[in-house]
């Protein structure tokens, strides 16, 4: 522990954003770098908790109080080498995390956390800067080949965590660049590609080969993957977006979120949309349907792109803005978000029914929407009501689907291997990460069902470790 | 029940943990004149002596008791007459008593055995006699065992001319005698006992009371048995079972106390056995092995080897400081021939070390020694009519004061001794002397013991193995850089830490364990005292002499060619200077520890060739071995250095090999305080760890450290050798020579085979992991740091077993169980609950706990209805004991109001309570602890706070630090801290590891009798920790009449313990609880005493299986924390806690969210949680429950792979009672306080008591007369409340010699004046009374050279006044808070551990004078100068007397004269210009501070003096 008294001494202070005013008018990353006397300074604040919940409460289970300890102690590469032990990608989720850690943080029972997502951030960056974060190739290869689809969170830890046991990874990806949720639902504002870059040229390095443009079931015949890998994991995502089942969904001007952050994100680099493919927010009034966080990451490109206004709806009510019993500490609470998106303008509506889509010819024009409130029946289960007389419209040029994903896409390789799936849809595998195919794996959203990045990274690591196991018998990689 | 010796060995009892501890006393004529007056002194000596035995369940059997005398020739002559055996002249023949089977026919082959015996030694069989005994009024138990006794005459070969030859004779004779016998297969040989056999002394004795001795025994009345001197003993056993072979005195010896390094001095001689020689006894030697008898006590033991040492041509004095010798090491008082003595002879034999208090003789002179630490009492007096008494106390004889020529004490360390022939008392400066004198030991030990430090350096090859891998190779984490290693080396500590363990046992985790970890550290707890190793430690020594020993019954120059070793830890360059050693004959050879991993590793293998290898080296007269597993690599990996110790150490003493090389390690593997102590313990010399050097290396390389590694290496060093001398300490062991090999550990989980091969004498009570096992694990370790595919990591494993972490060592308190148990308690949602009594209870994935191994045996169930209510049961539970000042006042008193509201009972943890809590609060609730605890800071405990109890627990041992003690740093004294526990805030506060005014069993019977007296309604506890022997223990405190015994687990929290004794020390309850109950009711004490259990106690079900063991009340303590907000942030040491309970600091205090109501909720979820329990065994009752072990059983199928040998069947052993014997609590304990000197005083003080008036009462007083004034202040207090009465209401004028704790706990308002003499305790915790003590007007001798108080005097004094006109003994005004005291002379240890309060000394003192004190101020008139070397200047400077002072003294001078009429005193005041000068002011450094802040109060304070 920095200092005893630190959380005495010293206050949060959460990491900074660029100004409003300025951010809003480009896709530049909002999240501002600290300083590294300001992350020693709030690492000091870490207890060094007997029983750390925060270590407790991070699916990686990085050694928080330890890193904060070294930050503290100008450590910083020592700092690195431990949070390099749990986590693949640091970089990505010391800028996005939503940290369940900081809500387990002891600290936080009666203070505000300690800032750990800003402090991994720290020891990145800082390892970046100073050439710490080096290729490194192992020594001896085993000779086994395993490939890895999907190139998203999951796919590269588990990548990664094999690569380092001395196997020869092939990663695929469907997408022209390799990323998965990581390149292109993120909007760049919040995520850098050139981070994702970074990343991917260190593991290019180690030796870990990737394939873009491929659709596994389609560019690539199932049986060949089999046939020239020792093992297979998929780690292909949950992608098939939940629809909205009202009257006037065929009009047009509704999109899933996805299809909207792809484009931008695609835009972004470059790439050329053809007019009629276009999703461009500028001068349009756009409603983004579903509270959630790609629909905060809508609103913040909507604006971006030039929005006259954005509303965002949910049909839950609006959550508490702290803790309630139902979400004790050290619990990972419900509770009402602000993200950056949210500083930068626009409304956010809770408790909204959408009833229909009203639309002008085939474009749509209003959003009919009706309040609603939640009771509970006897058995405590929250029973919703529509509030009469509350009905309402929400004149938009643009709608947004932002309600989630429902499971994987089946078609291809799912199909193609006849996986069994569970009950959601997702890909079912025992313990051992292994699905109903001998030798396939999966992990991520497509074992787990839509998730945060951390999750992902968790899963992907965990079944880096059974497949590791499964080839040699045993295994010397980390198991949580 | 009948035995005819001590039970077998059953369930969880082993009668090798039988303590004793006892009065020991003799009566002598200085001129060796004979009479039978000295015999019936003597008799009347050990009847006075009484009260320091002890009865068991049978209140007419006592524990043994008896007389040595002169050999009676004359009364011999005389009843042989009528015997028809003729005896030749006095001295030409011996006899002795002969304790022998019942059985006719085994009875006649022993006689037979005996008589063929003496033929064979060529000496002549006189006859038997029967001894005529009465039993008539002995107890059941005693008369029941009683063997047949008679007499042996046995005449001297002419040839003999030598009286000593002829005792040599008998001595061969009867060793032989008991071999035989030993080895026949007799039924009864367990009767079969010969207490002496002399023609110099004669013994009678036996499973007695004292008064019983003479009415068993008529020949003692005859008015023909005469004698000069006699020695004489009263047996306090922890234990009931009748055995009369170990009542004392011993053949040579009486022995009060106890040998705490016994097992390790017994494998030394066994050692020693094959190269003792004598030209005494030429061949016969080899007739008398084994030197020792197997089997006997402690005190039977010592007195073997004395009396081998004694016949082969030692004087007395001579052998007896051979054993017990001083602690000269750092006593620059000593001159230089006779440290030389002492260093000599410590390198012939190791002492034996323990409290001790000897008394010995060999017929014609007797004398008596001390311990080094004085840990027992000895008082003598000696008269005009050339007449000695000597005793545990004084006035076990009425002698005239005027006829008292000395009255005085035995010193620590020393020896007094009267030589009867010469007719004189001999000194201990005289005997030293002479000793030092007899040989040129200055000039042998100058010219042969070679010092280390002395040789030159030699610098070691550089490793070539990166640290790294190295480091993983034995195992270490980052938490043991972190935790262990970077506190150790930054500043030389040991690393505290907080909070209970709540991790596997080794045996049970899943991740490879180091073999240290499988053993637990042992500790001394109510037999014998802890040793204070910063205070007091001028007793401690780590210094080693290393290399071949020679024979101990002669000798020579040869015997000190030793190398001295002055710390056991060396560095890389002091092995080297050992490996490459070529001086004095001086050579060593290496061994190497690896084994090749690639083969299968049988460990038994590689001992085996490791044994070979060092046999050969002693062969080849190599004299030291170094142990080495340097060059670990991929290949090969190194065996566990711990096992390879104490293989080799016992092969080598099986062979009585032992002693001939010196043992070194050189290893990788230690690198904690208790990994070199366990090797110490098992007998390796001196430890090379170099890869914690390395280690340390790498933190100064990494930055970690701020040092230069020179410097972290000495810390790190210091940290250690400060950590072992804590290890020993807390066994009551002085030097590291005797603790090496002493074994003071317990194993937990290691298999019958790996403890009988390899460690063996080591207690392991429930089996488990094999060498296979071990081997595995070792394996497992370097696997993990030598995969076949090595990942590129930087880092070590996480370890966690200090704090939780995701991949480290399971633990109990988990993210998971507190969240779900804060949840339930704050909700009052019972699922939630259920939820965390899941996670704790099935451990069947990470089984942790022994209890986790158990089930419950389904049986027919009973309705839930039926089963007593919640609010029965949780009248049972109680809180743990901790103080306000480790915990913070909202948390402390939460717990009480919810306590309270239950009928339950919270306690107050050590450190007073404030008296406003004893007012209860107007809704109803009260904030008062029902149990106050009585612990050894005595902080707050005054008579105020004594009578405002339900219970009054005496804290002998706390879970997480047992045998230690504590300190509350100045800092952290805030005012309302300081005014509850009645000192200076600022003021440093420590704890002693003892508690001063327990020493022994019978020291603690005293303060349960004392504390029984200030409040007869107060149930009587005793906290004990849970090891090997404490059922023993709690037999020994049941018969001290404690009313409940509590049985706490090593696991316990602590606000602050050193980790290695939170980790290490002490057992887990389930082997405590079952241990107690079986052992209570094979005593048929069980029904007399309740039986408590705590430590991690968590939900029903641990509970019930307490229960089900043996308890019958439950104490939880960090599950209440929990309940209450704490989220095991483990800063309790650093007033830091951020929830607001382990912490002063009122910011984070107002952070408590805490309600009585959590703590309701979650004892009514635990008591229903049991009920369930109750319902399916079918039991309605608790009570029904306590002991049915048959409702439990092992759970085999959840054994992890370790631990499949795992065998619970000696916890689950039911002992075979008849049906009389009650096995719960039912009958209330007798005190003995319904005819006591205090009713008489209460009587008389009505008037004061009812009316306030002033009462004058004129008392005569004994010894026997115990705790006088305790019952008397008891009743002020009651009534009057803390302030009590008016000076002097109540005026009491004693005459005669008061019993121990004379004026304990004196209220305000009472005043003792005493003419003539007091034992040890007086005044202890005085609540404002007032005692005076002067000799008797008729003694003519100096006052001040005299003794007229015991030791620990005023112990604990809160605060007012004490005039002793006279010498005290040992620690005077130890932890005094507010006494004001004048005194003439102190012994060693004055004013230790004082905190406030003025003390006067108008004469000598002791050595170590206030060490650890931190307030008050003590005034020394230093008439000799030498006062600064006595004084410990640690805490303290010496200034000169300023004006304010010398008032001060002039006041309390002016008082002294006045009450006591003390020349000296008027002196002092006549002259008091020139006195002031000669005065040294004590001052605590921290104290002066704290008194120039606050300067105005200062005078205040003073102003009290003037008056009176």
């Amino acid at each position: 522990m920095g200092d005893v008294k630190g959380f005495l001494k010293v206050k949060r202070q959460a990491g900074a954003y660029r100004p409003v005013c300025e951010r809003v008018k480009d896709f530049g990353e909002v999240n501002l770098l600290r300083s590294e006397s300001q992350s020693k300074e709030q690492s000091s604040r870490c207890m060094d908790c007997g029983t750390p919940f925060c270590h407790s409460g991070c699916p990686i289970g990085n050694y928080i109080p330890e890193w904060n300890d070294l930050v503290f102690h100008n450590q910083w590469e020592k700092a690195f080498s431990l949070l390099r032990a749990t986590n693949n990608l640091p970089e990505i989720t010391g800028r996005i995390c939503p940290v369940p850690c900081e809500f387990a943080c002891v600290l936080g029972i009666n203070d505000d956390p300690v800032t750990i997502r800003e402090n991994e951030l720290g020891i990145i960056e800082h390892a970046f800067k100073n050439g710490i974060v080096k290729p490194r190739i192992p020594k001896k290869r085993t000779g086994k080949k395993i490939a890895v689809v999907g190139s998203g969170p999951a796919g590269l830890a588990c990548a990664d965590q094999l690569n380092s046991a001395g196997h020869s990874v092939v990663v695929f990806e469907r997408d022209d660049a390799i990323g998965g949720i990581l390149r292109y639902g993120i909007p760049e504002f919040k995520l850098e590609k050139k981070i994702i870059e970074r990343r991917i040229r260190i593991l290019e390095k180690e030796g870990i080969k990737f394939k873009t443009r491929v659709n596994m079931g389609f560019d690539y015949k199932v049986n060949e993957l089999e046939d020239e890998f020792d093992a297979v994991c998929l780690a292909c995502g949950s992608r098939v977006p939940r629809d909205l089942h009202i009257e006037g969904r065929n009009l047009s001007g509704i999109h899933f979120a996805m299809d909207y952050l792809i484009q931008s994100n695609k835009r972004i680099k470059g790439e050329k949309i053809p007019a009629d493919k276009l999703l461009d927010a500028k001068n349009k009034r756009v409603v983004v349907i579903g509270g959630g966080d790609t629909g905060a990451d809508c609103v913040g490109v909507a604006h971006r792109q030039g929005a006259s206004c954005v509303i965002q709806i949910e049909i839950m009510p609006k959550p508490p803005g702290c803790r309630t019993k139902d979400y004790p500490w050290p619990k990972y609470p419900l509770l009402l978000k602000f993200s950056t998106s949210h500083e930068e303008g626009g409304e956010r509506d809770w408790s909204v029914l959408t009833k229909k889509f009203i639309g002008a010819g085939e474009k749509v024009k209003k959003l009919s929407c009706v309040r609603v409130e939640f009771k509970k029946d006897i058995q405590g289960c929250p029973l919703m009501r529509e509030v009469a007389g509350s009905e309402f419209e929400i004149e938009t040029d643009l709608a947004i689907l932002a309600l989630g994903f429902l499971h994987p896409d089946k078609k291809g390789i799912i199909d193609e291997l006849k996986l069994d799936l569970d009950q959601k849809g997702n890909v079912k595998t025992g313990n051992n990460f292994m699905t109903s195919k001998k030798g396939v794996f999966a992990c991520g959203d497509m074992r787990r069902g839509q998730s945060l990045i951390v999750w992902a990274i968790s899963e992907g690591r965990k079944a880096a470790y059974h497949i590791d196991r499964y080839l040699m018998g045993w295994s010397m990689l980390p198991q949580l | 029940m009948k035995y005819t010796h001590l039970p077998q060995k059953q369930g969880l009892y082993d009668p090798r943990f039988e303590h004793d501890s006892c009065g020991v006393g003799f009566v002598c004529n200085i001129k060796g004149n004979k009479s039978h007056d000295i015999v019936k002194q003597g008799l009347e000596v050990l009847r006075r002596l009484a009260h320091r035995g002890a009865t068991g369940a049978d209140p007419d059997t006592g524990d043994g008791a008896g007389i040595l005398i002169q050999f009676p020739h004359e009364f011999f002559v005389t009843v042989c007459v009528n015997e028809k055996i003729s005896l030749p002249k006095a001295g030409e023949y011996a006899s002795g008593l002969v304790f022998l089977p019942q059985d006719n026919l085994e009875r006649k082959f022993c006689k037979e055995i005996f008589e063929k015996i003496i033929n064979a030694e060529a000496q002549v069989f006189l006859g038997w006699r029967s001894v005529p005994v009465n039993n008539q009024d002995i107890g059941k138990s005693a008369r029941d065992t009683q063997p047949q006794i008679e007499q042996v005459f046995i005449g001297c070969n002419k040839k003999i001319k030598d009286v000593l030859a002829f005792e040599r004779k008998l001595y061969v004779i009867r060793k032989q005698v008991e071999n035989i016998i030993r080895a026949s297969r007799i039924k009864q040989k367990t009767s079969f006992y010969i207490p002496s056999l002399s023609s110099h002394t004669f013994i009678y004795k036996g499973l007695l009371m004292p008064h019983q001795v003479e009415n068993f025994f008529p020949d003692l009345n005859s008015r023909i048995v005469k004698s000069a001197l006699a020695m004489v003993h009263s047996r306090y056993s922890t234990n009931t079972f009748p055995t009369w072979d170990l009542s004392q005195p011993f053949r040579f010896i009486a022995h009060n106390g106890e040998i705490n390094t016994l097992r390790g001095n017994i494998n030394w001689m066994r050692s020693r056995e094959s190269i003792l020689q004598s030209e005494l006894f030429g061949k016969d030697l080899k007739k008398i092995f084994p030197v020792i008898v197997p089997g006997g006590s402690d005190s039977a033991t010592i007195d073997n080897v004395f009396e081998l040492l004694v016949l082969s041509g030692r004087s007395l004095p001579h052998g007896i400081s051979m054993l017990i010798p001083a602690a000269w090491e750092q006593n620059n008082l000593l001159s230089e021939k006779v440290r030389a003595f002492h260093k000599y002879h410590t390198c012939l034999i190791e002492p034996w070390d323990g409290p001790a208090a000897i008394a010995f003789t060999d017929g014609q002179s007797i004398g008596a020694v001390l311990d080094r630490n004085g840990l027992r009492p000895c008082r003598y007096i000696v008269t005009k009519k050339d007449f000695v008494v000597m005793a545990s106390e004084v006035g076990v004889l009425d002698i005239a004061p005027g006829e008292i020529i000395y009255s005085g004490r035995l010193e620590p360390g020393k020896t007094f001794f009267i030589d009867t022939k010469a007719g004189r008392i001999i000194g201990d400066s005289q005997i030293k002397k002479e000793l030092s004198e007899d040989k040129p030991y200055e000039r042998w030990v100058k010219k042969n013991i070679l010092e280390l430090d002395g040789l030159a350096d030699k610098t070691p090859k550089k490793d070539k193995t990166g640290a790294l891998m190295q480091l993983k190779a034995f195992g270490y984490t980052r938490e043991d850089l972190k935790t262990i290693i970077k506190p150790m080396a930054e500043n030389a500590q040991e690393p505290i830490g907080s909070m209970g363990n709540d991790t596997p046992h080794a045996v049970l985790s899943a991740k490879p364990q180091l073999l240290f970890s499988y053993f637990k550290q042992l500790f001394a707890q109510v037999t014998n005292p802890a040793i204070d190793p910063i205070r007091e430690e001028l007793v401690m020594s780590l210094v080693s002499y290393l290399g071949p020993e020679m024979n101990i019954l002669s000798d020579g120059q040869d015997h000190c060619h030793k190398l001295l070793i002055s710390r056991p830890i060396f560095t890389d360059i002091e092995i080297e200077k050992i490996r490459k050693i070529k001086k004095n004959g001086f050579k060593t050879k290496t061994i190497s520890l690896l084994f090749k991993v690639s083969e299968s590793a049988d460990f038994a293998k590689v001992l085996e060739n490791i044994f070979q290898q060092a046999g050969r080296a002693i062969k080849q007269g190599y004299t030291f071995l170094i142990l080495s597993d340097r060059g670990v690599n991929k290949d090969y990996a190194a065996i566990p250095s711990l096992l390879v110790v104490s293989a080799l150490h016992h092969y080598l003493v099986r062979r009585s090999l032992r002693n001939q090389i010196g043992i070194i390690l050189e290893s990788g593997e230690p690198r904690e305080v208790n990994h070199f102590a366990l090797l110490f313990g098992y007998g390796v010399d001196c430890v090379n760890p170099y890869l914690a050097f390395r280690a340390v290396e790498s933190l100064v390389i990494d930055k970690e450290l701020a040092i230069d590694a020179g410097e972290a290496r000495h810390n790190y060093i210091k940290a250690i050798d400060k950590g072992i001398l804590k290890v020993l300490s807390k066994m009551g062991i002085s030097t590291l020579q005797s603790y090496r090999g002493a074994q003071i550990f317990e194993a937990v989980g290691l298999s019958r085979g790996v403890i009988e091969n390899y460690f063996s004498g080591t207690v392991s009570r429930v089996n488990g992991a094999s060498l296979e096992a071990i081997a595995e694990e070792t394996i497992m370790r370097h696997r993990e740091a030598f995969p076949p595919r090595p990942l590129d990591t930087d880092h070590l494993n996480t370890g966690g077993v200090y704090q939780w972490k995701r991949d480290g060592e399971f633990h109990l308190w988990n993210p998971d169980s507190i969240a779900a148990l804060q949840d339930a308690v704050r909700n009052n949602d019972p699922g939630k609950y259920q939820e965390f009594a899941d996670l704790i209870n099935d451990q069947s994935k990470n089984p942790t706990t022994l209890r986790s191994l158990l089930k419950l045996k389904t049986q027919d169930p009973v309705p839930l209805e039926e089963v007593e209510p919640v609010e029965e049961i949780v009248k049972r539970f109680a809180t743990g004991a901790m103080s306000f000042g480790s915990i913070s006042r909202s948390t402390h008193e939460t717990i009480a109001i919810a306590m309270n509201r239950l009928k339950g009972k919270s306690n107050t943890g050590e450190g007073g309570e404030d008296p406003a809590r004893f007012t209860p609060l107007p809704n109803g609730d009260s904030t008062r602890s029902a149990i106050k605890q009585v612990a050894s800071g005595r902080f707050g405990v005054t008579t105020n706070y004594l009578v405002n109890a339900d219970e009054l627990q005496i804290k002998i041992a706390q879970g997480a630090k047992p045998g230690e003690g504590g300190q509350l740093p100045g800092h952290k004294v805030s005012a309302i801290i300081a005014k509850t526990r009645y000192t200076t805030p600022g003021v440093t506060l420590i704890s002693p590891p003892p508690h001063h005014d327990i020493y022994s069993i019978e020291d603690l019977a005293q303060l349960i009798f004392d504390l029984k007296n200030v409040n007869p309604a107060a149930r009587i506890s005793v906290k004990l920790v849970s090891e090997i022997g404490v059922g023993t223990v709690a037999a020994g405190v049941a018969k001290g009449h404690a009313d409940m015994i509590l049985i706490s687990g090593q696991d316990g929290g602590t606000g602050a313990s050193p980790l290695s004794s939170i980790k290490h020390a002490g057992l887990p309850w389930e082997l405590g609880i079952s241990e107690a109950h079986q052992t209570l009711v094979l005593n048929d004490l069980r029904s007399r005493v309740r039986l408590q259990t705590d430590g991690q106690m968590r939900t029903g079900r641990d509970v019930a299986i307490a229960a089900l063991l043996g308890a019958e009340e439950f104490g939880f303590c960090t599950a209440v924390l929990v309940a209450l907000g704490c989220v095991m942030l483990r800063h309790c040491n650093l007033n830091n806690c951020s929830v607001g309970i382990a912490t002063q600091d009122e910011i984070l205090e107002k952070r408590f969210i805490g309600r009585p109501e959590y703590i309701i909720n979650y004892f009514t979820f635990i008591a229903n949680e049991l009920r369930q329990i109750m319902s399916s065994l079918g039991m309605r009752k608790l009570e029904d429950m306590v002991g049915r072990v048959d409702l439990l059983e092992l759970n085999r199928k959840i054994l992890p792979w370790k631990a499949k040998e795992i065998d619970f069947s000696r916890i689950l052993y039911k002992p075979q009672v008849p049906d009389s014997v009650i096995t719960h609590y039912c009958r209330k304990q007798d005190h003995g306080i319904d005819k006591i000197l205090d009713l008489k005083l209460i009587e008389l003080s009505k008037p004061a008591l009812e009316g306030s008036q002033s009462v004058e009462i004129n008392q005569e007083i004994k010894n026997v007369n115990r705790a006088t004034g305790a019952m008397l202040s008891g009743k002020v207090c009651k009534r009057f409340g803390e302030s009590g009465l008016v000076e002097d209401t109540i005026k009491c004028n004693f005459k005669g010699v008061a019993g121990q704790s004379f004026g304990a706990f004196l209220a305000k308002g009472i005043t003792f004046i005493l003419e003539g003499m007091a034992n040890d305790y007086v005044g202890k915790g005085i609540s404002g009374g007032k005692i005076i003590i002067y000799p008797d007007r008729n003694a003519n001798y100096n006052p001040d050279e005299n003794i007229i108080i015991g030791n620990t005097t005023f112990y604990g004094a809160i605060n007012g006044e004490a005039y002793i006109r006279g010498i005290s003994g040992e620690r005077f005004c130890i932890r005094n808070s507010g006494l004001n005291a004048v005194i003439e002379g102190v012994g060693d240890h004055a004013c230790e551990y004082m905190t406030g309060g003025r003390v006067v000394v108008l004469g000598a003192t002791g050595r170590n004078f206030a060490a650890g004190m931190s307030g008050g101020i003590a005034y020394c008139l230093d008439e000799r100068g030498d006062f600064r070397k006595k004084c410990n200047m640690e805490m303290v400077a010496l200034e000169k007397i300023n004006p304010s002072d010398a008032q001060t003294i002039k006041n309390l001078l002016a008082n002294h004269y006045k009450y006591t009429q003390s020349l000296k005193a008027k002196e002092i005041l006549c002259d008091f210009h020139r006195y002031v000068n000669i005065f040294v002011k004590v001052m605590p450094l921290e104290y002066k501070r704290i008194l120039d802040e606050t300067k105005a109060t200062k005078k205040l304070v003073l102003g009290e003096y003037t008056d009176g």
